[in-house]
């Protein structure tokens, strides 16, 4: 059973900017492989907890220490753009 | 032979009964790179200054009395989405182009602190997600075999370098399989640990509660060396195994007798090609014959491995590659607002399977499919891990073909992902469970492809895998080497 | 015409005050040059993992339990996924589904009225970088660039979300700042507000009273000052009811209080409301909360405003006095506690600190001088008045000489001469001199004058030097002038 799936929303939520020729793969490619991935749906998987880690591992911790941080130049060296100090990027649209 | 062709044991032997020195291990592997590199591709980076400087090193030290362990002076491969310091890591990807990262992976502080000598970064599907290195961004990796082939993916490079000896061993990662088919395509032996053996700091994430790193080697004994160089516990990460690294070699060469061999019936049949299947079933009954108990068994949840996985693995990609967003590093495309300018670069700098997979992982994550997809994914990987560790009861290991089928022709499935997904059939269980596997190389095809057979064991059950590969390798006598075309002897 | 209720609640943020951040070790500094307390973890670099602060998990505990919520046995960390420059991941780790700290309380007084907030959640969560944005007065429309600093991003926050169980600004008001001095009594944070190392939102909605079903809720942000707060809010409730008594819909939306014009502004409209596509944090691993670590940490917790009001009532002061100790910061009020173990009268050592004390220690720090006094000082203070050893004058005198350093109560009376003098005997020989140099007064009184009798108490306390019990000097005139 085909899955309606709407691509350009989901193109925005990742912040990819794809044509309408791209979006329109994609979108076919998706639903094959969903329709593919509804056999998994179809389990029973009542009682079941999903796995959180393999070997079921909780609390791991760290104490409340202070490590030396990175080198603000070599931070800053690998930037598009940096000023002052400061990445720089164009401005939001909007803010959140 | 060149020293191009040692293995790590025999190199380590040379270098400490002066027979060579790590100097020379390095020109040979640097010499064996000039004649592969052009028709193979196998490495993005080679770090002649930085390798040099460590072989030198390396003999000095030893010169001096300093041994710093087996892999002292020995020339390493590593993946290229292995965080090396100084030295730029891609990913393959346009959008980590030329990015050189101000800190080591843990896996590649152990390697410095124990005086390997890395050569150099290694080709992969981009981000590691494909099954040919084919997605990489910057061409693909051929196989040593035959390069009009793929080295399997995604660790195609790693793969193929060690076995055409461009290095003595080397890492890649496995999510899914990446260690373990490229290995089995390209006739090396690939091992992926247990999860959470070896930590992932500086890894660069694909699908976190999946990935996992892992060595390439020409044989056993090398792959378990490599493995322990790196293994045990890491405090920067949370996901890393607390407790001991299992003991492995006290019965490394116990032999087959005893060990319960359990032949997955789901990893068989159409779609397996034949001489694959009949490379299996000779190898089985080698072992049976050296006293090896063969029980037929059955997991169910195996047939929705693949469809499991590919729930999981996207959704969790999605979210580790949002951080590429041309804001801190890497590429960037300009745009008026940032929003503009993430997503003009992200849309530039992924290839295809890369936005692929970043799109299926959205979707499924997204509000109102979050259960019904990523949820019950998890659910049923609950399920699976039962199933095997129920199985485990009756069986010490599983045994499958690591790969259907041998090295396919670049191209044959670029066209149809779905058909590209069915490469890891058989190895992803292991990722999704946590469990330890190796692949093994036990012959070629008639065409001279590699065949690999597949061992796994339950989690931190590395013993056994081990002893029952070593047995494997020892009755497969597998010593052909790629006869690649200009390559001296 | 319809009367209107208005439904807040209240979402606050506290940032830590560990020495490292939440995943990292990087240290929690403040005002430094940007991006110099960053690794690879807070700056979101490929490879970099996230390690839990095991001190902020207390710390988010600790806040819980003083706020009466559960402490859930099984918790876990899920990834906000959501693209925005200062989130260097473009997600957020935080809780979604399983927070650690559920089903709490506060009771806040507001207007003399007693109110019980209840506390939806607690959890943790890590902060963000800081944007500046570049141009036009650093607001954020019209911008022409936005700097990033990730010195902050990473830094423990603590979520805390009431259940909109307010009915006012002034409750609002009230609840923030009970809560606030909650979080600052626990240690666990500055929690300034000017610092913005604890933050306010707001959730208002109004409907009509008598109606059970919630208005449409508006999100208010921007709220620098509990004053601030208290005028937005009423001024969003405002706003609601003009447009929904003009017949129209208030829209869902997220609101900036703008203090210049006194009014809540719009924000530009968002293509749909955010879809975070949570999923637990496969980085990371699940908590779980030993119950004996929970009563280790509640039996750790110190004592509670709430608690410590009650406590003073018990001891006998009255509710604005028990308020004001309370307020006096733990220096002070650990003084009046010694004072009372050692027997001191609660409502007089109260009233002391309170007082004179405190007055003089907002002079010291005008001043150089050290000044201290201790709880054995105070007891020692309180008793000699009680029993009329000392004036209050002399005792304020006594007082300073004590805080100067000069030795206990007792000793610097001494040195000073300021006992107050209670032997009769004594006493009366001041009296006969003052009642034979005043016969006229003694007739005066005897006629009926009452007043007469302040006066002979005044002459026989100049006779004493002023060190004469007052109390008994009267009683001793009135004895024998009657």
């Amino acid at each position: 059973m085909p899955i309606e799936i709407d691509i350009t929303h989901v193109a925005r939520l990742a912040r990819l900017a794809l044509t309408p020729d791209e979006l329109d793969r994609y979108r076919s490619q998706l639903a094959l492989i969903l329709d593919h991935a509804a056999r998994v749906q179809a389990i029973n998987t009542t009682g079941l907890a999903p796995t959180a880690h393999p070997l079921g591992l909780t609390n791991v911790f760290r104490p409340d220490e202070v490590r030396p941080p990175l080198d603000v130049d070599e931070v800053l060296s690998q930037a598009p753009s940096a000023r002052d100090g400061y990445f720089e990027v164009p401005p939001a649209l909007e803010g959140v | 032979m060149s020293l191009a062709d040692l293995t790590i044991a025999e190199a380590g032997t040379q270098l400490r009964s002066g027979d060579a020195t790590s100097v020379d291990l390095l020109e040979a592997v640097i010499e064996r790179a000039s004649f592969t590199e052009a028709q193979l591709h196998c490495y993005l980076t080679i770090d002649h200054e930085g390798a040099r400087k460590a072989a030198e090193s390396a003999d000095w030290e030893l010169a001096a009395g300093t041994d710093r362990g087996p892999l002292h002076g020995i020339p390493l491969a590593l993946k290229d989405n292995f965080c090396t310091r100084g030295l730029t890591t891609t990913c393959s990807s346009q959008i980590l182009a030329g990015y050189v990262p101000p800190y080591d992976a843990t896996v590649v502080s152990r390697l410095r602190s124990g005086g390997a000598v890395i050569v150099g970064k290694t080709n992969l599907d981009e981000f590691a997600m494909g099954s040919s290195t084919e997605n990489s961004a910057f061409g693909p990796t051929r196989n040593p075999w035959d390069p009009e082939r793929v080295p399997g993916g995604s660790s195609g490079g790693s793969a193929a370098a060690v076995a055409v000896g461009s290095a003595l061993g080397g890492f890649g990662s496995d999510t899914g399989g990446s260690i373990r088919q490229p290995a089995s395509l390209c006739g090396v032996v690939g091992f992926k640990p247990t999860y959470g053996l070896v930590s992932r700091y500086g890894l660069v994430a694909f699908a976190s509660s999946l990935d996992q790193i892992g060595p390439l080697a020409r044989n056993v004994g090398d792959a378990l060396t490599l493995f322990e160089a790196v293994a045990g516990h890491d405090p920067l990460d949370s996901t890393s195994y607390p407790g001991p690294v299992p003991e492995m070699r006290s019965d490394l060469e116990a032999g087959p007798k005893g060990i319960r061999v359990g032949v997955v019936s789901e990893l068989s049949g159409d779609g397996y090609e034949p001489e694959v299947s009949t490379a299996m079933s000779k190898m089985l009954n080698q072992l049976a014959d050296d006293g090896a108990e063969l029980v037929e068994v059955s997991l169910p949840t195996f047939e929705l491995a693949l469809s499991c996985y590919y729930l999981i693995a996207p959704a969790e990609a999605s979210a580790n590659l949002a951080r590429f967003d041309g804001v801190r590093y890497g590429l960037r495309v300009d745009g008026e607002t940032v929003e503009e300018m993430m997503a003009r670069t992200r849309a530039e700098g992924f290839g295809p399977e890369v936005t692929r997979r970043i799109l299926l992982g959205t979707y499924s994550l997204s509000a109102g499919y979050y259960d019904a997809f990523y949820g019950q994914a998890n659910r049923l990987r609950t399920k699976l891990i039962r199933e095997i560790a129920a199985i485990h009861e009756q069986v010490d290991v599983l045994v499958s073909p690591t790969s259907p089928t041998v090295a396919f022709e670049l191209g044959a499935k670029t066209q149809d992902p779905l058909a590209m997904y069915l490469s890891d059939v058989c190895t992803i269980p292991a990722d999704l469970a946590g469990t330890p596997a190796i692949s093994v190389p036990v012959g070629l095809d008639h065409q001279g492809l590699p065949i690999g057979l597949q061992v796994m064991a339950p989690a931190l059950g590395e013993a056994v895998m081990f002893r029952t590969a070593k047995a494997v390798e020892e009755r497969a006598g597998f010593t052909a080497r790629p006869a690649l075309a200009g390559l001296p002897t | 015409m319809t009367t209107w209720e208005s439904v807040i609640g209240i979402e606050v943020h506290v940032e830590l005050g560990t020495a490292s951040k939440m995943f990292c070790g990087c240290p929690v500094v403040f005002g430094d040059q940007p991006n110099t307390a960053v690794c690879p973890t807070c700056l979101g670099l490929p490879g970099a993992l996230p390690v839990t602060n095991g001190t902020a998990i207390e710390w988010l505990a600790r806040i819980g339990l003083a706020l009466h919520c559960q402490i859930a046995p099984f918790s876990v960390f899920h990834r906000k996924n959501y693209f925005y420059a200062d989130v260097p991941k473009n997600y957020q780790i935080s809780q979604f589904d399983l927070p650690l700290c559920v089903d709490g309380w506060l009771d806040v007084t507001v207007d003399g009225e007693e109110i019980r907030v209840g506390i939806e959640r607690a959890h943790m969560e890590e902060d963000t970088g800081k944007s500046l944005h570049q141009g036009s007065g650093g607001r954020i429309h019209a911008a022409t660039s936005t700097l990033l600093d990730f010195n902050r991003s990473g830094v423990p926050l603590v979520e805390i979300v009431s259940r909109p169980d307010l009915r006012s600004a002034a409750q609002a008001r009230a609840y923030a700042q009970d809560l606030r001095a909650v979080v600052a009594e626990l240690g666990v944070s500055d929690a300034r507000m000017e610092e913005g190392s604890i933050r306010f939102d707001a959730n208002v909605s109004v409907r009509p009273v008598g109606d059970t079903e919630l208005g449409t809720k508006v999100e208010i942000k921007n709220m620098n000052s509990f004053r601030s707060l208290e005028r937005a809010i009423a001024s969003e409730i405002d706003r609601q009811v003009g447009v929904l008594e003009e017949g129209g819909v208030v829209i869902q939306e997220t609101r900036h209080w703008d203090e210049e014009a006194g009014a809540t502004k719009g924000m530009r409209t968002k293509e749909g409301s955010s879809d975070y596509r949570y999923f637990t944090e496969p980085d990371l691993v699940p908590l779980e909360m030993l119950a004996s670590t929970v009563d280790k940490v509640r039996a750790d917790l110190p004592e509670l405003p709430a608690d410590r009001r009650q406590r003073f009532g018990d001891l006998g002061l009255d509710s604005p006095l028990a308020s004001v100790l309370s307020g006096s910061g733990p220096d002070l009020r650990r003084v009046f506690d010694e004072a009372v173990a050692l027997g001191a009268d609660p409502v007089m050592s109260a009233n002391w600190i309170t007082g004179e004390v405190t007055a003089a220690f907002r002079r010291a720090e005008t001043a150089t001088a050290e000044v201290r006094i201790k709880g054995s000082d105070l007891a020692e203070l309180v008793m000699m008045v009680k029993e009329g050893i000392l004036s209050s004058s002399a005792a304020k005198e006594a007082l300073s000489g004590v805080m100067a350093g000069e030795g206990s109560p007792r000793v610097v009376a001494e040195a000073r001469d300021l006992m107050q003098v209670s032997d009769e005997g004594l006493i009366g020989e001041a009296i006969d001199q003052v009642l034979a140099a005043n016969v006229e007064a003694i007739e005066r009184f005897r006629g009926g004058e009452e007043k007469v009798l302040g006066f002979l108490v005044g002459q026989v306390m100049r006779a004493t030097g002023g060190k004469a019990d007052p109390k008994l000097v009267n009683a001793l005139l009135r004895q024998r002038i009657t």
